[in-house]
């Protein structure tokens, strides 16, 4: 099955190519744009159909490798029926 | 003073490190292959700069999670010494040996340079051999912008494990961080490259007190734990 990680800075840590992108598009005349955030987008395919088990087994990825604690935060997806955590 | 320089994919600073702390120390130190699972006999442990695993996912995290970082860890708990520079600090935060994390430069651009910076803290072994006058050192990197939370950084200043300040920060640090020290003040890590600072043709010779200081800390002779 599939799993999608979707990891982001945390509030109140600068994502300063975040800024840069903002301005960029403010230079072109999108002059609405107040701000920019980017996320990154990791897909997984992963051998088991058990949801419960690759809810934890993903969360696991996530917490020793996917995403660091200290700057990111992250959200798990198995759209196979709707989000999971 | 026995010592090891850990060898990354992507590392590009470690021959630098390893002439630069054989100068210094005065005798031979070992190379070790981030592959390996066991360290030789040391007290000293160096994680050189480059580009470990290219970046990818985060600087650093792919190498934190080398076989050898265990055992990095367990000499850390042992009280062993372990220097980190540039990538090797990046790795020492993503291991959580060091508290923060380094993320793109404020200004977008890679910086190399050589920088002013303050010996903030000219107690640690890392750093005792400086006196109180700033200091030049280059610095050559992306992510150098260093992050930590209101908290972690009043734990950093009141127990003075800030080694290093920028003068003339490059590249958004909190606090002008350049250098910071476990609770133990064993591990240290820093984004200036003092092994590229130890000879008058490098431009500067203003990284050796920092392996002067560790060969007064730990000793001359091969006795290790």
């Amino acid at each position: 099955m599939k799993a999608l990680v979707t990891i982001r800075f945390k509030d109140g840590v600068l994502d300063p190519e975040a800024v840069a992108i903002g301005r960029a598009l403010q230079g072109l005349g999108f002059a609405e744009v107040r701000s920019v955030r980017r996320e990154k987008l990791i897909e997984l395919d992963l051998e088991t159909d058990d949801r419960e088990h690759a809810r934890a087994r993903v969360g696991a990825m996530c917490e020793q490798l996917l995403a660091n604690p200290v700057i990111e935060s992250y959200r798990i997806e198995l759209p196979d029926g709707g989000p999971a955590a | 003073m026995r010592a090891a320089v850990i060898t990354f994919p992507g590392s590009n600073c470690d021959r630098d490190l390893l002439v630069a702390m054989q100068t210094c120390f005065g005798r031979p130190v070992a190379r070790v292959w981030h592959g390996d699972s066991e360290l030789p006999p040391v007290d000293l442990v160096g994680l050189p700069g480059g580009f470990s695993f290219g970046d990818y996912l985060r600087c650093g995290a792919i190498a934190a999670r080398s076989p050898i970082m265990a055992a990095v860890r367990r000499h850390a708990e042992r009280g062993g010494y372990v220097l980190g520079i540039c990538n090797g600090f990046q790795i020492l935060t993503e291991a959580g040996l060091l508290p923060g994390a380094l993320v793109r430069n404020a200004g977008l651009k890679f910086v190399c340079r050589p920088v002013r910076l303050a010996v903030v803290n000219r107690n640690s072994p890392f750093t005792a051999a400086y006196g109180p006058e700033p200091i030049t050192i280059p610095v050559a990197h992306h992510d150098g912008n260093y992050v930590i939370d209101p908290e972690g950084l009043a734990r950093l200043e009141g127990e003075g494990r800030i080694a290093f300040r920028y003068l003339d920060n490059p590249n958004g640090s909190t606090a002008d961080i350049a250098g910071v020290l476990d609770a133990r003040g064993r591990v240290l890590g820093l984004m200036p490259h003092p092994e590229r600072a130890v000879d008058p043709l490098l431009g500067s010779e203003d990284g050796k007190p920092l392996f002067a200081s560790l060969l007064a800390a730990i000793g001359g002779g091969g006795a290790h734990r």
